[in-house]
This record gives structure tokens, sequence and C-alpha cells, in this order.
């Protein structure tokens, strides 16, 4: 059975979800301290358990879904990892393992291959062992990864790496291509920290300069050309420093949905910093229902729910108004236009503090995830 | 470092590990599975990419397939490799040596 033609408000059809993005676990080795996982982590004790998972993953197939990202936290650290990647390749999922590499072996790796993983997504926080362990606050994570990437290789997987980039490594991006290139991966995802969530605490010391974010957007585009054929990058820029926000989530409850750790079904990783709404839960209702029916789903689907300047914007269809959790942290309203968009009169203020954020002293501590702050 | 894959009437292809073609049932096309990748295929593509057996020249797929469609041969191998050297260029082959 599958459900399609679904009528959303304004008469719009809705499609069927994608992608989604697995949280199997928000344990994570790592402290990084731009992490994307809510402020309230969930509860080892409170997670989906394999059968319930193996539900999920059979729901998103039937329902029209293609890619599964098995994310977390770190997902290495659910002891059920391989079986899960088995169920969802078995019904066709195209899987994904988004990892640190902590919490990986070469045995893990090959059962891994086994079950039928289709690309390993590896996350590196610098270009060499001694700035990345400081971002990542683990000793012994870059060499850990530098093994992962070898084995995923060995496996012929294919190999994207992850760089989540700020002010305190931006000037090293030519050392992280050539890494890139070195560990054989086939593409490079190189992605601005997003400041919502933990990062905000760590703004001043990681909001990049205008003229790197300059630089960095320049050097992809030369990049791009030079290394055609041999790594394919993709690039999320600094939207503080934009005309245009970006298309979040691709238009929210579009293309992508979100189960987190407990079974929460969620537009977007940190949809639930918007207080007004309510999500449904894989435990008390069917996928299909939640995604095409689910009230948070519904907030800000399709253009019916926007307000001016994006109701009448040209680029209403484009960008979808931009990403909702950053209005709501900024504007105090999650309908509101994205605050980094030109046309929203926050804008100025935004990037106003966004330079002064990125004057900041580059001596000074990260304020690491669940941890005390520790000096670099 | 791996070599980028310049495509002519002589290449030996393939589709690259983790590039999939499928069948998506929900909405009734055939697509191409990639890493953060999705293509729909129309019906020249599947042809194309369900004879690329790392086995034929590109030529040879393309003479084939002249035969089958009627085809004149150069304007098929011409636009097979249009085809296929954007999808080289995506990482989405492998070249069989």
């Amino acid at each position: 059975m599958s459900e399609t033609g679904h009528q959303g408000q304004g008469g719009d059809t809705i499609d069927p979800p994608m992608a989604m993005l697995a949280e199997l676990t928000h344990r994570c080795p790592l402290a990084c301290p731009y992490c994307s996982n809510p402020l309230q982590l969930k509860q080892a004790k409170d997670e989906l358990s394999t059968e319930q998972w193996i539900d999920v993953f059979d729901q998103a197939a039937k329902m029209g879904v293609l890619h599964l990202h098995l994310s977390g936290g770190e997902p290495a650290s659910r002891r059920d990892l391989v079986e899960l990647t088995q169920a969802a390749s078995e019904r066709d999922l195209y899987t994904n393992l988004i990892t640190s590499g902590v919490g990986l072996t070469e045995q893990r790796m090959n059962s891994l291959d086994d079950a039928g993983l289709d690309h390993v997504q590896l996350s590196l926080q610098g270009a060499d062992a001694q700035s990345a362990d400081v971002v990542g606050g683990y000793k012994g994570g870059f060499e850990r990864k530098m093994h992962v990437a070898e084995w995923t290789n060995s496996c012929g997987i294919p190999l994207t790496v992850n760089a989540v980039c700020h002010r305190r490594n931006m000037d090293d991006l030519d050392t992280m291509i050539d890494l890139a290139v070195t560990l054989q991966a086939r593409r490079l995802e190189i992605a601005t920290v997003q400041f919502n969530g933990w990062a905000v605490r760590n703004r001043a010391q990681l909001m990049p300069t205008s003229e790197q974010v300059a630089a960095t957007t320049a050097k992809v585009e030369a990049v791009r050309e030079r290394l055609k054929g041999v790594l394919v990058i993709d690039y999320v820029p600094a939207d503080h420093f934009a005309t245009y926000p970006k298309a979040c989530m691709g238009g929210w409850g579009r293309i992508g949905i979100n189960v987190d750790p407990t079974g929460l079904v969620l537009p977007c990783h940190a949809a639930e910093t918007i207080p007004s709404l309510t999500f449904d839960n894989v435990k008390d209702k069917a996928l299909p229902d939640i995604w095409y029916r689910g009230d948070a789903f519904n907030a800000f689907r399709g253009t019916e729910w926007m307000q001016e300047p994006c109701r009448s914007c040209e680029r209403k269809h484009i960008d979808f108004g931009g990403c909702r959790c950053q209005a709501m942290a900024v504007a105090g309203d999650a309908a509101a236009t994205d605050p980094v968009c030109a046309k929203s009169p926050l804008r100025d203020e935004l990037r106003a503090n966004a330079i002064a954020a990125s004057a900041g002293d580059d001596t000074q501590p990260f304020v690491y995830r669940g941890r005390e702050t520790v000096s670099s | 470092m791996s070599e980028a894959i310049s495509v002519t009437g002589d290449s030996v292809l393939r589709l690259a590990r983790g590039v999939k073609m499928r069948q998506d049932d929900v909405r009734q096309r055939t697509v191409l599975l990639a890493p953060e990748r999705t293509v729909a295929l129309d019906e020249t593509g599947i042809a194309i990419l369900s004879r690329l057996n790392g086995e034929a020249s590109l030529d040879t797929i393309a003479a084939g397939l002249a035969r089958s469609y009627n085809a004149p041969h150069s304007v098929i191998l011409k636009d097979a490799t249009t085809f296929l050297q954007d999808l080289a260029d995506r990482r989405f082959l492998e070249a069989v040596t």
C-alpha cells in the first residue's frame, strides 16, 4: 500500500518523503562545541528498541523513503547497528552511516559491509590530529578516523568526508581538501556551523569573519573545477553573511523526515526549539499518518503559513522562507522570514552581531558539549 | 588519488559501488541512488545504464542501442557520452581497465 497524491492546505499535493534521518541515539563520545543535537539530549533508556527501529524503516520504505541516514549522536554507540543496517538494506533503503568513526572497528566495518551498507560519511573536526582533537574534545579521535577511512575503502564502500567549518579551521581548508583526496573520499561536505542549539554558546569562538566566508566560497568554486570527477564538493555557506536564506530541509515537510532516538518524528532535527509545535511519536501513530496529517509537519508546509515579506516574495518556492528554527531563535516568531534574509527587518542587526562575534579572541576556550570548559 | 574519467567510445564503464539503479514503486519511476543524490531516469538513461556491465565498450553499447531503437549510431554515441560524462563527473561511474 502506498499513499500518494495527498492534498495539503491550499490544495498543494503533499509528496512522500525522499529521505529519513534516523537519530539512533544521542550518545556520543565526542563533545563538539557546535553539536547539532538538541540542548536536551534523549536518554539511552528511552531509545527505541531494535524491533521498533526496524518497524520504522519498514514503514518508511513502504511510503516512499529512498535514502536512510543512520545518524546520532554516534550511531556506532548502538550495539545493534549492524542489525539495523541489514534490516534497512533488505527493505531496499539506501543506507548512509553518518559517523565520527569512534566506536567502529575493522571487524565491525566488515560486518556493516556484509549487511549492505551503501555509504559512509565520516566527520573530521580538523585537518590534523592536534586541531581536530581539540575541536572534538576527544583525544585520539583523529587517528581513529584515519583508520575508519582506510577500512571503508578496503570494503569498497564510498566515503564522504564531512567537515564542519568555522573561524578556527576555515583557513585550513586547503589541507582539509587535500586530506579528503588522500583518504580517497568521493565527496566532501563543507558545512559552516549553524548557530543554533549548542553552537550558540560558542558564537564568539566559532563565528567566521566575512573575509573567511568570501575566501571559502571562492575556493570551493575553484576546487570544484580543479577536482572535477575526483572529488564532489557540497558546500553549505555561512548564512549570516548571505543575501538570501538557505532552503532549509529543502522545504518543511517536503523532502525529509527525522526520527529522534525516542521515536519522536520531527520535520527537522532542531524543530523542538519551536515551542508552539507538538510532535507525534512512532510508538503512537503510523508514519504516513504523522507525515501527511501531523500538526508539526503541516505547520510550515507549503506557503500558506507565510507572512510578509515571504508571502509575496518571488523566491518563496526557492528557499521556502529559510530556517524556521532560526526565525524562532532570532525573531521570536517561527513564521517570520528567516532573519538572514535581505528582506528581514532584523537582518542588519543580525549581521552586525555576527561581525562582532567574528572578532572574538581565537584563544578563548570552547564550551564543550556535556563537559567542563577545557582550555585549548 | 583517483583519476577523473574522460568518457569516449572506448570506455568500459560500470556503476560505481554505492550507486544503484532501482525501481521507485511509490513514484512509479526508475531512479539512480548515490551518496546524497537521487536521479530520476528516463527511458534512454535506463537503456544505457542497464547495458553498462563493465565489459562492453560504450561504442559497442551504442551500436546495440542503434539497432534496437533504429537510430543513427553516431547520435546515440554522442548522447550517451554526454550523459555518462556528467555521471562520471559526479563520481557515479567506474572505468574498467
